[in-house]
């Protein structure tokens, strides 16, 4: 009976074992593997997109009510996050270089760097979330948002139910953002072990390339959530 | 498994089949030819169960009152047949049946894209399958498969979230074979096999997955609203808290309307094989049914808000949607005058797959064309919400995509049990099904002009709808037999059915081409193709002499 | 079983027999072009079925027959959807001095109130030849009202009146469903419509007890202590509302919108929305302090101290703008 590791092998293929035997040039697999990460980043802006239009509808609604909600979290928390995810998309490319040009301290250093500021990114997320518990802005039965003041309008007050949608699109909205953040976090830190292994090659670093691409998706998202939820009407 | 020896009577070669036997060598495949076959085995268990709540629901409605069952329970029933039936029958069906199987053949490769992620695929189907039925039967839900807010969030006692998780779930798999087509269709193609020599199945698929991945996760994250709303009581469509319950039908609506052409297009890509082989010729007007398919998938995106016409959305978004659904129609239109064409001054044998694909293009017309009364918005005002679109939607899904589905699996049978099934029954088969489905769905036409609203279990204060749904019902016995039949006669011929050859059609296409059925890498050799899609006039050009095939 | 075996419903409205003349206009093109496409397929079937020696004409295709079945349909479909379009108007647009009855629907009955105060419970007396319009909300989830012989329906939403209109030409009784799945006993939620000769009417409408609906909105005002802020004599508190149904109202945060009914509604059970400009947001909320029918009531009696003018001002509140929620930012620009 012929070895299914045999037939339809070629040299390439025998050369490199991380070839996949469907596949008939490593050229090919690389290729697939990055349109596959590229399509799979397309359906994520879908499902973030069904989000972002509801919250955008509501706050066109709820201008006021938006704003005193947004007005309670913290900027500067949100900002400093923003910082963080930014310099680790920084370590990223750094990492993705690192692959290609063969330079293997660099490419641990950076991996670990970024899942570093990752979990950075995370803590300062449940600091905030924290905040948000202690003042009862979790929405649900212990809800409470009275008599905070709209900006800009002087004795008037947001309402709380339509306050209690900000903080509802909020922590849906940042919380699948975070839940993507842990994915990656799974992610890199399997690229790590596999980089300590010395699987990557300036010839193959294609997981690197396409967990990097993954990486800077969840990042951009940030980019819109940030200003988004955070930055409503201040000046 | 000894293969040096010609012999007359053929020894059985090595094929996907019976290359590893014992239930662990099929839970682990990646041969995307097994997961087809996981695929087929769960998604007909599920046909089935989808099935059975549909004949309790024209059981009870045999009479007026509501006698059979109680509301609650007529309630979940029509719920989880709808459900059952769009998440876990048509949208995966002829993708993950069909698609999974014939798609790396047709194009020349040895698999799809990313095989282990193909097998993750079925996994998610069958878990999200396991959640439903577990939610099913533990009370089930009585929603309606559109579980509209506020009913939905706020006033219903029934398992949402856990079928809405279920229904998350498979909606991975859907988006996850979406991927896995589009990229393969992409980069792994044989060397020769340029866009304009795909086959039409394959550009159906490739338009299908294009829907699958942008409009799946469009629900998921409607789904992940719904369950907060329920869990949290947040308001987002609680109109009492400032929330809007239309912001629901929009985003529910947003995905599924392109659900429906995912449940159709891969059915339509299928009719053409079909219609191209059994009538000997190549397709007509080719490059217009290829980029049909495509602009069915983009403009599918944009009528979604048909649906809610009497909603309470604005007149003015109303013109526009129903422009927009006219628009669409054209595709389709082109796609039925293209079929009927192509039968013009062919060579046509009536062969089962080809009385199924008959079947389709009749009924397929007429679900159509009754799309076209419903895009009007005088009538839709008037029609919406009763049988008239419950006998739509049937035509087309049921009479277009099962009937799609059904002759796909004749035509194919051959290739992928190496088997033929017996040809009468299959004949038979198909003329029950036709007749049953008639039976069942035209007089729910009169029913819903008559006014009779869907959902209702008990219309004794119209005893006036009794004969229609008697007749409808009588007719929904007779399409369970007729679907009972293949069911039957495909097992029968996987022990006692002839065996098939390569090619027992002498159809075109790169899957005829290699063993039925096929090795585990499809082809001995990769294929190289220098020719045309549908070159039937090679394939029937007179032979000088027959040269005797060593197998 | 048999004796009563309809295959159309009755026509008792104006809009029926539009409705009726589009969809048959419909079954004849789609059977026009369903015989045609079943008889190509037909013919086609038999004269080019297989035969020995015989073989198939390739033929690649034709590009002027695709745009001819191309362009031909789609000038056909939007015949119709021109058609379509003209009939729905019609169906959304109420006429301007219709006969106004709320209808407030909950799990699992209707329940109707005349402009006049007579109050009925899955069942609406109306006479012949009159335009009536419903203003309808929704106590629970959504629902339809839908009437076969009107060939009219429309969903009834929580949180927002919806709207939809009717003249009845033929006295009898006629099926009213909801048509919006809503639960349990959705297909128990049915009721009649009964259309009846003027005199006949004229002799049920004044059988009733209470007083219009106006009145009883005036009386609520009093007591909910509306008048308080809401003066007719000077400048209150809060705006006076003589006269502003049907207005336009400059808002705090500088919008305009019309005061319809979706906007009276809102003003009580949610004052800050939408703020009139020059007050102060001290008004306070009345939602779950009053029920549905209270709100009808109310809005009633705003309209009763409004003059009614027909024309296009007094068209355009009740059909486009209360048909569209009550967030509408300004002069009917819609944000669904």
């Amino acid at each position: 009976m012929p070895d299914s590791t045999v037939v339809g092998l070629n040299h390439e293929e025998q050369d490199r074992p991380e070839l996949l035997h469907h596949f008939s040039t490593a050229e090919q697999q690389r290729d697939a593997s990055s349109l596959g990460m590229w399509v799979f980043l397309a359906t994520e802006i879908m499902f973030f997109g069904g989000l972002f239009c509801a919250y955008l509808i509501y706050r066109r609604w709820y201008f006021g009510d938006f704003a005193a909600a947004s007005k309670s979290i913290s900027m500067p928390l949100g900002a400093t996050n923003t910082a963080v995810l930014i310099c680790s998309s920084l370590t990223v490319v750094l990492a993705v270089w690192a692959a290609q040009t063969a330079r293997r301290t660099l490419l641990l250093v950076s991996l670990a760097l970024t899942m570093l500021l990752g979990l950075t990114f995370l803590g300062i997320k449940g600091i905030e979330y924290k905040q948000k518990f202690d003042e009862h802005h979790v929405p649900g039965a212990s809800f409470s948002f009275d008599h905070e003041e709209i900006p800009g309008h002087p004795g008037q007050y947001a309402n709380q139910s339509h306050a209690e949608i900000f903080f509802a699109l909020y922590f849906v909205m940042t919380g699948l953002h975070a839940l993507h953040m842990i994915i990656g976090l799974g992610i890199f830190l399997w690229l790590f072990y596999m980089a300590w292994r010395g699987r990557f090659t300036p010839e193959y670093n294609t997981p690197i390339e396409i967990g990097g691409l993954y990486w800077h998706f969840v990042d951009i998202v940030w980019i819109y959530l940030f200003p988004l939820l955070y930055l409503i009407d201040r000046h | 498994m000894s293969m040096e020896i010609a012999i007359p009577q053929p020894v059985e070669r090595e094929n996907y089949l019976n290359k590893e036997y014992g239930v662990w060598s099929w839970l682990l495949t990646t041969d995307h030819k097994r997961i087809a076959l996981l695929y087929l085995a769960s998604i007909t268990f599920f046909f089935f169960i989808g099935g059975f709540f549909a004949l309790l629901i024209r059981l009870e409605l045999l009479t007026p009152a509501g006698d059979l069952v109680q509301a609650d329970t007529y309630n979940k029933l029509f719920t989880m047949h709808g459900m059952v039936m769009v998440f876990f029958f048509l949208i995966p069906s002829i993708p993950a049946v069909l698609g999974n199987f014939l798609v790396p053949m047709m194009i020349g490769a040895k698999d799809l894209a990313f095989p282990r992620i193909n097998l993750l695929s079925w996994y998610l189907y069958i878990i999200g399958g396991v959640m439903m039925l577990h939610c099913m039967l533990t009370g089930g839900v009585d929603t309606g498969w559109t579980f509209y807010a506020p009913f939905s969030t706020n006033y219903t006692n029934t398992k949402i979230v856990e079928a809405g998780l279920a229904i998350f779930v498979a909606g991975f798999s859907s988006i996850l074979t979406g991927l896995n087509f589009v990229v393969t269709i992409h980069r792994m193609r044989a060397p020769g096999l340029t866009w304009s020599r795909l086959p039409l199945f394959i550009w159906a698929h490739y338009a299908t997955s294009i829907i699958q991945l942008l409009g799946t996760p469009v629900i998921a994250v409607t789904i992940v609203l719904v369950a907060a709303e329920r869990a949290l009581h947040l308001g987002i469509f609680d109109p009492r808290l400032g929330g809007d319950p239309l912001l629901f039908q929009h985003l529910f609506w947003f995905y599924s309307h392109p659900a429906v052409y995912i449940m159709i297009l891969p059915s339509m890509g299928v009719v053409t094989e079909i219609i191209a082989c059994f009538s000997r010729k190549r397709i007509f007007g080719y490059s217009f049914v290829a980029f049909s398919s495509i602009a069915i998938a983009v403009f599918g995106f944009l009528v979604w808000a048909h649906h809610m016409f009497v909603a309470g959305m604005s007149v003015y978004a109303a013109l526009v949607f129903s422009l927009l659904s006219y628009a669409v129609a054209v595709p389709s239109a082109i796609k039925v005058f293209n079929w009927t064409a192509t039968l013009y001054k062919g060579s046509i044998h009536y062969d089962a797959p080809m009385l199924y694909a008959f079947g389709f293009l009749g009924l397929f017309t007429m679900g159509g064309l009754t799309g076209l009364f419903l895009a009007a918005l005088g009538i839709n005002v008037h029609v919406t919400d009763t049988y008239f679109i419950v006998a739509h939607f049937h035509y087309i899904m049921v009479g277009g995509a099962v009937m799609g589905y059904l002759g796909g699996m004749h035509f194919w049978w051959p290739k992928i049990s190496g088997r033929l099934y017996p040809e009468g029954w299959a004949r038979l088969a198909a003329l029950i099904v036709f007749i049953g489905f008639n039976l069942t769905f035209f007089p729910q036409f009169i029913l819903g002009y008559m006014g009779m609203p869907r959902r209702y279990y008990d219309y004794s204060h119209m005893p006036e709808f009794q004969v229609l749904n008697v007749l409808s019902t009588a007719g929904a016995t007779v399409l369970g037999v007729g679907y009972l039949l293949p069911m039957v006669y495909f097992l029968w011929s996987m022990r006692y059915g002839k065996p098939a050859s390569d090619n027992p059609w002498n159809a075109a296409g790169l899957e005829w081409k290699t063993a039925s059925p096929p090795p585990t890498f499809n082809f001995d050799e990769e294929p190289v193709v220098t020719w045309e899609a549908y070159n039937y006039e090679e394939l029937d050009a007179p032979r000088k002499e027959e040269v005797p095939v060593a197998r | 079983m048999l004796n009563n075996f309809p295959l159309w419903p009755q026509q008792a409205s104006t809009m029926a027999r539009h409705v009726d003349a589009l969809y048959i206009f419909l079954l004849i093109v789609c059977g026009m072009m369903t015989l045609l496409i079943f008889t190509c397929l037909a013919y086609f079937a038999a004269r080019f079925r297989h035969r020995p020696g015989v073989r198939a004409e390739q033929i690649e295709g034709s590009t002027p027959l695709e745009i001819t079945w191309s362009t031909i349909p789609f000038v056909v479909f939007m015949v119709i959807f021109a058609w379509g379009a003209i009939v729905y108007f019609k169906e959304r647009t109420p006429p301007a001095d219709a006969t106004e009855v709320y209808v407030v629907a909950k799990q699992w009955m209707w329940k109707l109130e005349h402009a006049e105060g007579q109050r009925e419970i899955n069942e609406l007396h109306v006479p012949v030849g009159r335009d009536v319009k419903l203003i309808m909300t929704s106590q629970d989830v959504i629902h339809s009202f839908f009437v076969p012989a009107f060939r009219m329906k429309q969903d009834v939403l929580p949180g927002r009146y919806t709207v939809e209109w009717f003249r009845a030409t033929k006295p009898g009784v006629y099926h009213l469903f909801c048509a919006e799945y809503c639960g349990t006993q959705h297909s128990g939620m049915v009721g009649d419509i009964v259309v009846q000769e003027p005199a006949q009417y004229e002799t049920w409408i004044n059988g009733g007890s209470s007083g219009p609906l106006s009145a009883t909105g005036e009386k609520i005002f009093a007591e909910l202590g509306c008048a308080t802020c809401h003066r007719a004599d000077t400048q209150g508190r809060g705006p006076n509302l003589k006269g502003v149904f049907g207005k336009p109202v400059e808002l705090a945060d500088g919008r305009t919108v019309t005061a319809d009914e979706n906007y009276l509604r809102e003003c009580i059970l949610d004052p800050g929305a939408k703020r009139v400009k020059g007050f102060q947001p001290i008004m306070p909320t009345f939602q779950g302090l009053v029920s549905e029918e209270q709100v009808n009531a109310l809005v009633a009696y705003i309209k009763s101290i409004s003059p009614a003018k027909p024309g296009e001002g007094a068209e355009k509140k009740t059909s486009a703008s209360v048909a569209v929620p009550a967030r509408v930012q300004s002069n009917g620009s819609q944000v669904q």
